[in-house]
Order: structure tokens, then sequence, then C-alpha cells
């Protein structure tokens, strides 16, 4: 028996929870599916920047004015999910005049608040800037928690009825003909409280339209019903500084670049960013030259970046798009602009439209034309009203805290514990019992790891995403183990012993990127920690083989204490 | 006038410390110079010479035998094996009965805090009583605010890596310990100086309150091993103490930082600098040098900001690796950072690392290249400096973590490097 639904919407991003939140608050009976869980593509991998419109305010400005138009819409219903930083777009001695008089004349032009800082007034906003810099422009960037926004988006798209049905992997679209009407999703469970389907099953869903909002992997999804989407996927590279060296956000005021922005996130600065296409947006190649060149040109701008502490990096895909025949080269001009392919009217084969391309801070307005277009298609008259209702969580943080939990989804931008339990602070916090640090770089204490393993089991990765735990400088070093103590004894140890294998392993993959330096003066410690304080690596536990203890010394019988010798030891 | 020493070493570890005694017994004017504090807070003061074979084989029952096969370049292959046996017998002598192990060649199998057992020559006589090559009924303790020992589990992992005896831990509340996150020193505080402390029979003092907690959970064990935290100053005493109360055995389980019997180690090592009449200046980086006719004339040591020239005839450099800051590294290379001494390396970083975490690593690898004398090498392989030694972890070619080498390696480069240093400026 297959489920019957009005709209189906494939992808639980920022753009896939947008659509259904609008479609759900126009009366439509929605549901999604998402392979993973919610933000696992893109969403989840990108620097959370908000924009002006000030970055396209020379080149595009359509996409400036929509920027800067959903910019204030954002900070009106979504203010607890934005940190509005501010943004300067920064001018040095051999940047080009004419395009920082450009950059200002099209922030003017497009209505984005924008003022000329000298080079005096722009360090006096960021003291780390490079003595040379000439001048800014001062323009309305923020900081935005994609995490917490997309929940935000799929919660109240299930106050308006929506199904969200996360770790659910569309494995085959139904087409009849010319027709889609649903799709074949095999399900898989998942964290958070959520009752995920039984995993390894399959279920039919069919609806009157479907809407395939997969972003990068839209072209995998329409290959599904044979169609041809020109998804060009292009991975981008951020690398996460240990601490906050700017607190607003700092562009490059040139013409399009790599490695030209710093987004301050809590208590860390993400640098960013490459644009180089990759063939499949699930596997492509992590690169030094990337990391390096976040540093190299990103300390012309703030200079103590050259010698500043790099934690690790971490690589996004952006769904860009561009329609058949343009045939252009770099991805760094393929426009950021987003495409709606209705592909009745392009490929014949009617019930399902593919969104691509465009931008994260533009979300909303884009999935306000698509569910104009899925109305249109459906006879459906009721209008958008997602600009002016604000989202969970504005008025009561506990609502959109709560639906965090429900998907057991925590953003890692969430620094503080109170943050990231919300309404479960007092429950899990307001123990009795001892309550010691058991992760000192993150302040993450035992009766947050407890809570966290009640939730996530065994898995030491899911409690370390969930908590933050190993995640901050000695990047596991001094408490990998101390988190999988905290297994036993309701785990055994040789349970214990694999989870903490996995999760040593597992940051070590993580660091390799930021290996240089204090960080790799920190691999240096974790390492003698691990091997030559514990032997974990030569453990005669996990080595096949056993150990001919009673060859070895068995103490100096001559100089033992009167206990020993009344206990006939040896 | 700049200040004068016959010898200068420069790093206050295991190595340096080594280096400046041996060459005291010279009877030359040493002064040692340190920069930040020393690695040891975060060793576990056991006296590793050799537990794995460089291929990984082991855990090696007699180092000695197995030194002979190790490749060339190797800093034990440098020094020669008698050198290694001279310079433990030197650390015998110095730590006299802080330390146990002498009477035999073969390692000891010690428990870690993680619940393995790991090979090592001479251990703390605080471990002792722990060793696990010694057939007898353990009981762990731990504590509930102490969360880098899990008893229970280091027991069940023990006998999970086949110790020939039964295990048992528990987890108790340390009487006196308000605090969920006091310092480990804390805990030794109070034992160390009997503070009273409020339990449920009234107030008794902590070490007849911690016997008095534990003394319920033996159930017919021979020994009981906790963290190491039983006292700093009057470690001996606490354990006394408690293995009278108790009526067994009383072991420390070596942790990782910060770690008591390392900061023991410490202590002991200055110790005895100071008896030898060893001049010791700490908190100073050398931060430059000048050199004359191919030897270093004097070194510039930074004081409070301004550039002392500190001068000797020779110079031993045991700053340590990579976590002492003797070898340092940016992105594009790795580097000794006073004398810029010839650090081998890959020119790709990714080419640093192997991607298993405990494979062959090659950064552990990373330092200075010495001849036999344990003269640095530059690319050419002849001596940087006529006058420069190198001891300890800023030596290259070997991965003391893998190996369990690292204190053996500083004891017998430190006393080579020492030694030769003491020699040749008597001269």
């Amino acid at each position: 028996m297959a489920y019957d639904t009005e709209v189906l919407v494939l992808g639980g991003g920022s753009t896939g929870c947008g659509i259904a939140r609008d479609l759900a608050m126009r009366g439509l009976e929605v549901t999604l599916v998402e392979r993973g869980n919610l933000t696992d593509g893109t969403t989840g991998r990108m620097h959370g920047l908000l924009h002006s419109g000030g970055r396209y305010a020379v080149s595009d400005q359509a996409s400036a004015v929509e920027c800067i138009e959903e910019n204030e819409i954002l900070r009106d219903i979504a203010g607890h999910c934005v940190e509005m930083t501010g943004g300067l777009f920064v001018q040095r001695p051999e940047d080009d005049d004419d395009y920082f008089r450009e950059k200002l004349e099209g922030c003017r032009d497009c209505d984005i608040p924008a003022k000329v800082l000298s080079g005096r007034e722009a360090r006096e906003v960021e003291p780390y800037l490079a003595k040379d810099v000439k001048r800014a422009i001062q323009v309305p960037d923020g900081a935005i928690d994609p995490f917490r926004l997309c929940v935000a988006n799929a919660i109240d798209a299930e106050r308006h009825g929506a199904r969200i049905e996360t770790h659910a992997e569309v494995v085959d679209l139904l087409r009849e003909g010319d027709d889609i009407h649903g799709v074949t999703v095999r399900h898989d469970s998942g964290p958070g409280k959520r009752t995920h389907k039984t995993p390894g099953t399959t279920e039919d869903i069919t609806a009157e339209y479907v809407v395939n909002a997969t972003g990068a992997w839209a072209g995998q999804i329409g290959a599904m019903a044979d169609l041809d989407v020109e998804v060009r996927p292009s991975k981008g590279v951020m690398t996460i500084m240990n601490v906050r060296q700017v607190d607003t956000v700092i562009n490059r005021c040139r013409p399009k670049g790599d490695a030209d922005i710093i987004v301050p996130h809590e208590t860390t600065a993400i640098l960013g960013t490459t644009d180089e296409e990759v063939s499949d947006p699930d596997d492509y190649p992590e690169e030094r030259w990337e990391v390096d060149m976040m540093i190299d040109t990103l300390s012309e701008l703030v200079p103590i970046l050259e010698e500043a502490r790099t934690i690790r990096s971490f690589w996004g895909v952006r769904p860009l798009y561009e329609p058949p025949g343009r045939g252009t080269k770099d991805p760094t001009d393929i426009t950021r602009d987003f495409f709606l392919l209705d592909h009745e009217d392009r490929d014949g084969v009617s019930g399902m439209s593919s969104i691509v391309g465009g931008k994260f801070t533009t979300y909303r307005a884009m999935a306000e034309e698509i569910s104009n277009h899925v109305c249109e298609q459906l006879g459906v008259r009721a209008s958008c009203a997602t600009a002016e209702e604000a989202l969970p969580g504005s008025e009561n943080l506990a609502v959109l805290e709560e639906g965090m939990d429900d998907f057991g989804l925590r953003s890692p931008v969430a620094r503080r514990s109170k943050q990231r339990l919300g309404s479960r602070s007092q429950e899990v916090l307001g123990t009795d019992e001892p309550n010691p640090v058991i992760c000192q770089c993150e302040g993450v204490t035992r009766a947050e790891i407890q809570d966290a393993i009640s939730q996530s089991g065994s898995d030491l990765n899911a409690v370390r995403i969930r908590t933050r735990a190993s995640m901050g400088n000695c990047q596991g070093g001094f408490c990998c183990a101390n988190m999988a103590n905290e297994l036993h004894p309701e785990y055994d140890e040789e349970t214990t012993r694999e989870a903490l294998d996995e999760l040593f392993q597992e940051r070590w993959k993580g660091e390799r990127h930021a290996l240089w330096g204090e960080q790799l003066s920190q691999a240096m410690l974790n390492y003698a920690l691990h091997a030559t304080t514990m032997n974990r690596d030569n453990d005669p536990a996990s080595r096949t083989g056993g150990v001919d203890y009673g060859a070895f010394d068995s103490g100096d019988s001559s100089a033992r204490t009167p206990s020993q010798r009344r206990s006939g030891g040896d | 006038m700049a200040i004068a020493d016959d010898v200068l070493v420069i790093g206050g570890g295991i190595a340096g410390a080594t280096a400046a005694l041996a060459a005291a017994e010279e009877g030359v004017d040493v002064r040692l110079v340190t920069h930040k504090q020393s690695t040891l807070r975060n060793a576990s003061g056991l006296i590793d010479v050799l537990g794995y074979t460089h291929e990984g084989e082991g855990p090696i029952v007699d180092p000695f035998e197995r030194l002979e096969e190790l490749p060339k370049g190797h800093p034990y292959e440098r020094v020669g094996t008698e050198a290694v046996r001279d310079a433990l017998s030197f650390f015998d002598e110095v730590a006299g009965d802080a330390y146990a192990g002498d009477h035999t060649d073969s390692n000891a199998l010690v428990p870690t805090h993680g619940g393995t057992v790991k090979p090592t020559a001479r251990y703390p006589i605080s471990t002792a009583a722990g060793l696990a090559s010694v057939a007898e009924d353990t009981l762990l303790v731990g504590f509930e605010t102490l969360t880098d020992f899990e008893a229970p589990l280091a027991a069940a992992h023990l006998e999970a890596a086949g110790a020939p005896f039964s295990a048992r831990g528990v987890t108790l509340r340390f009487p006196g310990i308000v605090r969920d996150d006091a310092k480990l020193t804390r805990y030794a505080h109070l034992l160390d100086h009997e503070e009273p402390v409020s339990t449920g029979s009234g107030e008794r003092s902590a070490r007849q309150a911690l016997a008095a907690t534990v003394r319920p959970h033996l159930e017919g064990e021979s020994r009981v091993g906790f963290p190491a935290l039983l006292g700093d100053e009057h470690a001996a005493e606490v354990r006394a103490d408690l293995a009278e109360s108790l009526g067994v055995d009383v072991f420390e389980v070596p942790m990782g930082p910060p770690s008591l019997p390392g900061m023991r180690l410490e202590d002991l090592l200055y110790g005895a600098l100071e008896d030898a009449g060893v001049r010791v200046t700490s908190g100073v980086p050398v931060v430059d040098y000048e050199t004359d006719d191919g030897a270093i004339d004097h070194v510039l040591v930074d004081r409070h900001g301004q550039e002392i020239p500190h001068e000797a005839s020779q110079y031993v450099l045991a700053t340590g690796g990579l976590v002492g800051k003797g070898v340092r590294s940016e992105r594009e290379r790795v580097f000794e950072p006073i004398f810029d001494c010839y650090v081998p390396h890959a020119d790709d970083r990714y080419d640093w690392f192997v991607d298993d975490v405990f494979g062959e690593q090659p950064y552990a690898r990373f330092g200075v290249v010495p001849d036999r004398e344990l003269r640095p090498l530059d690319v050419d392989e002849e001596p940087e400096f006529s006058n420069l030694r190198a001891a300890g972890a800023v030596l290259g070619g070997y991965d003391y973590a893998a190996e369990k080498s690292g204190a053996g390696v500083s004891l017998a480069t430190g006393y080579v490097a020492g030694g030769r240093a003491g020699t040749e400026a008597s001269r």
C-alpha cells in the first residue's frame, strides 16, 4: 500500500525544508523525505554567512537586491539563528580603486546600507586588519546558524501538518509513461527521539506533485527517471580557526576570487573558500592547496592568521547549475541564481520540478517561488506567509531546542551547554551526582555525556557531535579515553575499547588537514599519551598472541615491603 | 664579559638534566637553561628503554638483547649498547630508592590507566607492588570525580589483556574532595598533609578516611591500586600508611597529565642538579647565537626582554621534540628553531603522516641527525658546529611512542652528550 500525499519534497536541506514550510502553511498536505539527517548535504557544510548582498552588488544586482531583502526578513523571522556581526569589504593598496567605487555604488543602487571607513576606522572596528589596509565598506553582513534555521523550518512545517521523514533515501522515482507520481524510499534508523520506520524496509510514497530539492544531488535523482539535470557540483573548503580573530565578517573587496571571506561564529572564525567543480558530490578530493590558499590569501587581510592555530578543515559542495548550452568553464563564473526546472515544459514529463542553484541566504524567496509554481500546478490560490510569520523559537527558544532534539541534531555552532541542551538544560545538568568536566577544551560535563550516550548508544562519534566533546584544541587527545570511560559499565570492556579506537581514529582523520605548527605538536602529544602512556597501539587485549607474563620482571623480592612478604606474593 | 661556563645545556627534561649531571661528573662548570615548564608533567614517570622493536615486535622481555638490531641512525645505534647500560646505571644511582627495576635486565609490565600493560625497564617505587607480571589478585580503586581512571573498566581490560591474576575495580567517593573539578594535586595535598576531612563517622585524617572508604571493598585481594595521586612530597609515607591500615600492598597506576610521578621525577632530577652544583636558570629561552670558526661562540638568552650572552666551550641541545618545541613546523617545513640544525622531512606535509593513527608515522621520527658523537649533522653529513651535541627527543630517526623508548633514549643520549661535552671542556 503506497502512502499518498499531495506534495512530496525531496531533500531536507534549507531549500527543501523552506518549501515544506511554505506549502504546509498554505494548507497543502506535504511530505518531505531526506536521505540522511536534516542539513546533511550542503546546508550543514557551509560557512554560515548571512549575505547583505554586498558580495553581488557589482556582478549580479538582481541577486544583491534579493539578498538584502531576505537578510532583513531573516533578521525578523529568525533572529534567534542570526548574529548580526556586520561585515566589511576591505580594500588593500593593490586592489582596484574603480572596483571599490563600483562596489559602493552597487550597494547604494541595491539599497544595501553601505558606509565607507578609512583604513584607520576599519582597524578600529577590526584591530587585526593589516596595517596597510586602505579602506573598507561597512555592510550588514551577519553570521547565521544553518542547522537551527533548517530545523526551525522543518518543525514549523510539521506544525502545519507536514510529514518529515529523515533517513529515507529515494531509491526510485515512480514514473508511468510521461508522468512522475511518487518515489520509493528505503528507510534507515537515525538519532533523536523520532520513531523511524524499520531499517531496510522500503516504502512507496505517491503524490500529486514532486519537488526535487536535492541540490547537488538533483542530477542523481533526475537520472532515476531518465531526466537530465545538469547540476555542476562545486566543492569549497572551510578552515576553522581555534579562536575568533575577527568579530565582523571580513570580505576582500575585489572581483570574484577564492579565499576572500572570514566569518566569525561563536568562539571560532571560519575561513572560506575555494570553488572547484567535482563529478561526484559524495566523493571528491580534499586538497592541501585549498587549505594553504585560505591562510596565505586571507592573511593578507588579517596577518595573524599566518601564525594562528587551525583546528581542522571541512568541505561542502555547492549545487551550481547552468542551463544547457552556456558551457562556462570556470565554476566561479557560473551564476549563483537559482533555476526552477519544470520537467513538463522541459522534458515533456509531468508531475515534477527540480530546483537547482541558488544560495542559502535566499532560501526563503526560492521556496516562495517554487511554492507558487506548485500551487499553480495544483490550482491552489493560497498566498505565501513565510516572510511575516516568525520561525519557531523566535519567541521561546525552547521550542526550537526541542525540535533539534527530536531530530537528534546538534548545531556545532552552539557552543554553550545551555544552548546545546535548550529546554532540557535543567533536566540534564540538574544532577545531584558528581558532575566533573570530561572535555576541558569545550567544557562538557559528565551529565551531558551521559545524556548523549542514553540517546546515541556506544557510538562515541555520535556523542561527540551531540556534545562537542573532543572537538576543541586537543582534538580528543586528552578526553577521548575519558569519554569512553563513561560508557562503562553499561557497555562492556570490549565495546568500550572499540568505541574508543573508532573515536580516536576519527579525530585523527579530521586533524590531518591542519597538521603543522601547534596542531602537529598537539598530534605528537596525543600520540604519545595514547601510545606511550597507555600503550594503546600495542594493547595485548586487542592483539593476537598472548603475552608471557611470567617471563617479565616480577619485582625485587629482596626489596619488598613487609606486607608484600606477609602476603607471600611472587 | 659574558656569563661564562664550561658546558651549557639547553633544555630541562630528562635528557638535559642527565647531560648536565654527566658533564658535572667531569669536574667542569655546568649551566642548564630551560625555557618552559618541562614536558615531564605529561610523562608517566616510567623509564622505558625499549618495549617493542622498530618493526613493532614485542613486548620485549630483555631490551638489551634487542638494541643491536635497531637500524642505523637510531639514537641507540649511535651511542651503542654499553652506553645505554652505563646511562641506566647512572640513573639508578641518581634515583636511589625512588625507582625499582635495577635488579634485572628484564622489562617489567606495568598496568596503565587505560587498563593495558606496558613494558618498561625502571619504574617508580610507588608502582612496584602493582606489576602485571606478578600473579597477585588486584583491587583497583577509582574515584567518581576523577574522569580519566575508570577502575572497573581498567580491571576488565587487564583481564582481557591476559594478566595472570583476577582484577576487580570499584569507584568510590574520595573523602575530603568537595569540588567535582578539584585538581589532581588537591587530592595529593590532602594526603600529604593529613588534612582533617569529615566522614560519616566524624572527622578523620585524610589517609585514615581513605583507608576506611576502601576497606569494606576488599575481598581477599593482596594489593590495591590507586590512580597516581597518593601524595607528592610525602608519597612514601602516604603509601606506607595506607598499606598498613588496609593490610595489603598499595600501588599507583601511572596517569596522563598532570602526572604526579612525572613531576616527582622532575623534582628528583632537579635535586640532583643542585647537589652536583649545576646552575639552573628557568624561564629563559635561547633566542640567538654567534659562531666563531665553525664553533658556537656564545648564545643569546632572553631574560625579560634583554638578550644576555651566555658563553661556554661546549653546548648540549636537549630542547625536546615536537611536544617540547625543540622541533617545530610550519606549513612548508620542519625545523630546529635555535640553531636551525638540519631536520629531514618530506616536502609535502601530506607525506608527514599516514592515515592509520597508530601506523608508522613519519612525523614521530622528526628530529636532528647526529653522528656517533651526537653532534647534529647538516645536509652534507658534516657536523653543524664542532662544539654542539644533541640529546633526547630533539634527535630524529626513532619513534619513542611506538617503541616505548623515550626515557631510555633521553638518558642514554643525555649521558653520552653531557659526558663528552664535559670531557672536551675539561681539556
